[in-house]
């Protein structure tokens, strides 16, 4: 990948994944034209924007271009099992979340856009802070986010959406550097009713890498509390160098996708989702699924950061 | 069947246009339009009637009158329009109140149509993405039309609760926007430089002025009891309208937001209460599935067709037009394809 495929612009019916192909590279005039098309776009207005504020012109073209370097050359990400993901209709990703920042998301939903047959576009589900928060909640949704509540989840399933939630938030994101992948508890299961409500496929997604970014070794709860967050880390480099201690570590990641477990086949009666102990059954089963799948990827991994 | 047909908040616009549809219907023989002011434009052959809602008069006249509509669109959305904050509230909420006692007590009145407002559903970061009629808000407003919306529509199923005979419909509308409605969103649109919330990118639906009163006019003469939210299909982000209107967006630091509004307000330039500014922050869209089934009404315009069919009637594509974009990308692409040539 040449630094050019920032600069590709992608229509409708093109493939995130493979622009740039060597050998392929698409002329000088043709980029300044497309650029220039996109900037034209951009600056009358002239894109769609679906109900929850997803922006798939800017996503592929601008966010997720801006993503791909430090997903190719920082965490040297490495996708297994993407032919777990189907290739069309509504399924929900669920993963573990580490790494202080959630930089986790970002990576799988652009591991499933560049390496899927289908480049589909996975729509992640945040909690209420991180659309509280200025840029940084603009921003999720127009990458596809939405808030992590039973109707979008319910709504985006039904609509054939691939949506990917981390039932550990915060907790797994601002857990210490000890507790590295131990999932913690996975709320209250709300994502395993939505799916087995529409009745979609739920696949387990195990992301090894991702605790080693920003060791946190340390918590300001009264940073945290001044600031109204849910905690303030303090890593080997942050905040001591300042703008420079938000570098990430560069880790190798690998991203595994698990077989899928089809929930269609346990709501017969079409009301798995009230069923209380059968939430709790699948809670289980999944994320038994994705820390078995985590203890067994750090077994074979060579080392942190290769 | 509507007969007689009383509208409040008959010398606004929107009042007054819905009294021109309705005196244009020749089966309502008689269309009587009730305002605390005189109205400034046409009400067609509507008898118009200088009440204050507010006062018990009005039972008089639904009783005389032998009314057996009441179709009501007087709660004032900006406190300009009533001279104040504590007017508009009375003449909101004090005048439901009225009107909806007296409607009570009259045995000829068999069907309500209440224009309300999806302002009573918030805006917040807790928001689901769209919001169904039978949603809580997780936001509610505190003050404002949006709070004066929320009390009113109480009001209005206490008057569904004592009178379980009268057809009640509450159409819950998205921003009204058409080609010469003055609504604060078209005066806000309408600003050369478009102040926003730094940060923030709101999701906003648009419903067209003729689409919304189509659905009050069949609210009226067709029988569509319940809660309907009523807006053109999709969303358009603020930025996206911002540039669609080609207007310059100036992002204002979230502390300092508030002075701005006021600035805003003083000026008498736009509305930018809190509560337009927590919806300008937060953005808000419905679901409008119940509109297209139950109700059975396709809007004709889209919220980005009603968006730009106000932008193209006032002209305002004046500071950023189309045509100066499209040459500043003809320019540009020659130079640059000029470069490595």
């Amino acid at each position: 990948m040449s630094d050019a495929q920032i600069l590709h612009m992608p229509g409708a019916d093109d493939r995130p994944g493979e622009v740039a192909v060597p050998g392929a590279d698409p002329s000088w005039s043709d980029q300044v034209d497309a650029v220039l098309e996109f900037l034209r776009h951009r600056a009358l207005g002239e894109y769609r924007v679906d109900p929850f504020g997803f922006d798939p012109e800017l996503n592929d073209s601008v966010l997720m271009a801006a993503l791909r370097p430090l997903y190719k050359h920082w965490f040297r990400v490495e996708v297994r099992g993407i032919e777990h993901i189907p290739t069309t209709g509504g399924a929900l990703v669920v993963g573990n979340h580490a790494g202080t920042i959630g930089l986790d998301a970002a990576m799988v939903q652009l591991a499933i856009l560049d390496e899927h047959p289908a480049h589909r576009h996975l729509r992640t589900l945040g909690g209420e802070l991180l659309f509280s928060v200025p840029f940084l909640g603009m921003l999720a949704r127009k990458a596809g986010a939405t808030l992590a509540c039973t109707p979008d989840a319910e709504r985006l399933l039904r609509d054939g959406e691939l949506v990917g939630v981390w039932p550990e938030g915060y907790k797994g994101t601002g857990k210490p550097f000890s507790q590295r992948y131990r999932l913690q508890r996975f709320g209250r299961g709300g994502f395993v009713s939505a799916a087995l409500s529409v009745g979609v496929p739920i696949v387990p997604c195990s992301v090894v890498g991702s605790e080693e970014i920003y060791p946190m070794l340390g918590n300001a709860r009264l940073l945290a509390r001044l600031f109204g967050i849910p905690y303030f880390p303090i890593t080997p480099t942050f905040p001591w160098l300042g703008p420079l201690g938000v570098v990430p570590l560069p880790s190798k990641w690998v991203i595994e996708f698990g077989e899928p477990i089809d929930t269609s086949g346990l709501a017969p009666g079409g009301d798995a989702a009230d069923d209380p102990m059968l939430v709790f059954e699948v809670t289980d089963q999944v994320r038994e699924t994705i820390q078995h799948n985590l203890y067994r990827m750090l077994v074979r991994r060579r080392g942190i950061f290769r | 069947m509507a007969r007689v047909v009383l509208v409040t908040g008959v010398s606004r616009y929107l009042g007054g246009r819905m009294a021109r549809i309705l005196t244009d219907d020749p089966a309502i023989e008689r269309v009587i339009g009730v305002d605390v002011v005189a109205p400034t434009g046409d009400i067609g052959g509507a008898d118009f009637v200088r009440a204050d809602i507010r006062n018990p008069i009005i039972g008089k006249v639904l009783a005389t009158a032998e009314v057996d509509t009441v179709v009501h669109m007087g709660v004032i959305a900006t406190p300009r329009q009533a001279g104040g904050r504590t007017p508009m509230k009375e003449i909101n909420v004090i005048g439901t109140m009225q009107l909806l006692a007296a409607c009570q007590k009259a045995a000829s009145v068999t069907k309500l149509v209440v224009k309300s407002s999806t302002s009573v559903y918030g805006a917040g970061p807790g928001d689901p993405a769209l919001f169904t009629e039978d949603m809580e808000p997780r936001h509610p407003p505190t003050s404002g039309w949006a709070k004066d919306s929320v009390e009113v529509e109480s009001y209005v199923r206490g008057l569904a609760r004592r009178r379980p005979d009268l057809t009640v419909s509450t159409l819950r509308f998205a921003n009204f926007l058409g080609p010469t409605a003055s609504t604060p969103m078209a005066q806000y649109f309408s600003l050369p430089v478009i102040p926003t919330v730094w940060g923030y990118d709101a999701r906003l639906q648009f419903v067209h002025v003729d689409d919304g009163l189509e659905v009050m006019r069949r609210a009226t003469v067709e029988d569509h009891p319940g809660i309907f939210n009523v807006a053109g299909e999709g969303v358009l982000s603020l930025s996206q309208a911002i540039r669609r209107a080609g207007r310059v967006e100036v992002p204002v630091w979230t502390p300092l937001v508030p002075v701005v509004g006021r600035w805003v307000r003083r000026g008498g330039f736009a509305d930018f209460s809190p509560e337009q500014i927590r919806l300008l922050t937060h953005g808000r869209a419905v679901d409008t599935t119940r509109l297209l089934t139950k109700f059975g009404f396709t809007p004709r315009y889209t919220t980005e067709q009603a968006f730009d069919d106000f932008v193209a009637a006032r002209r305002l594509n004046t500071v950023l037009s189309p045509e100066l974009v499209s040459g500043a990308e003809t320019v540009a692409g020659r130079i640059l394809s000029g470069w490595s040539a």
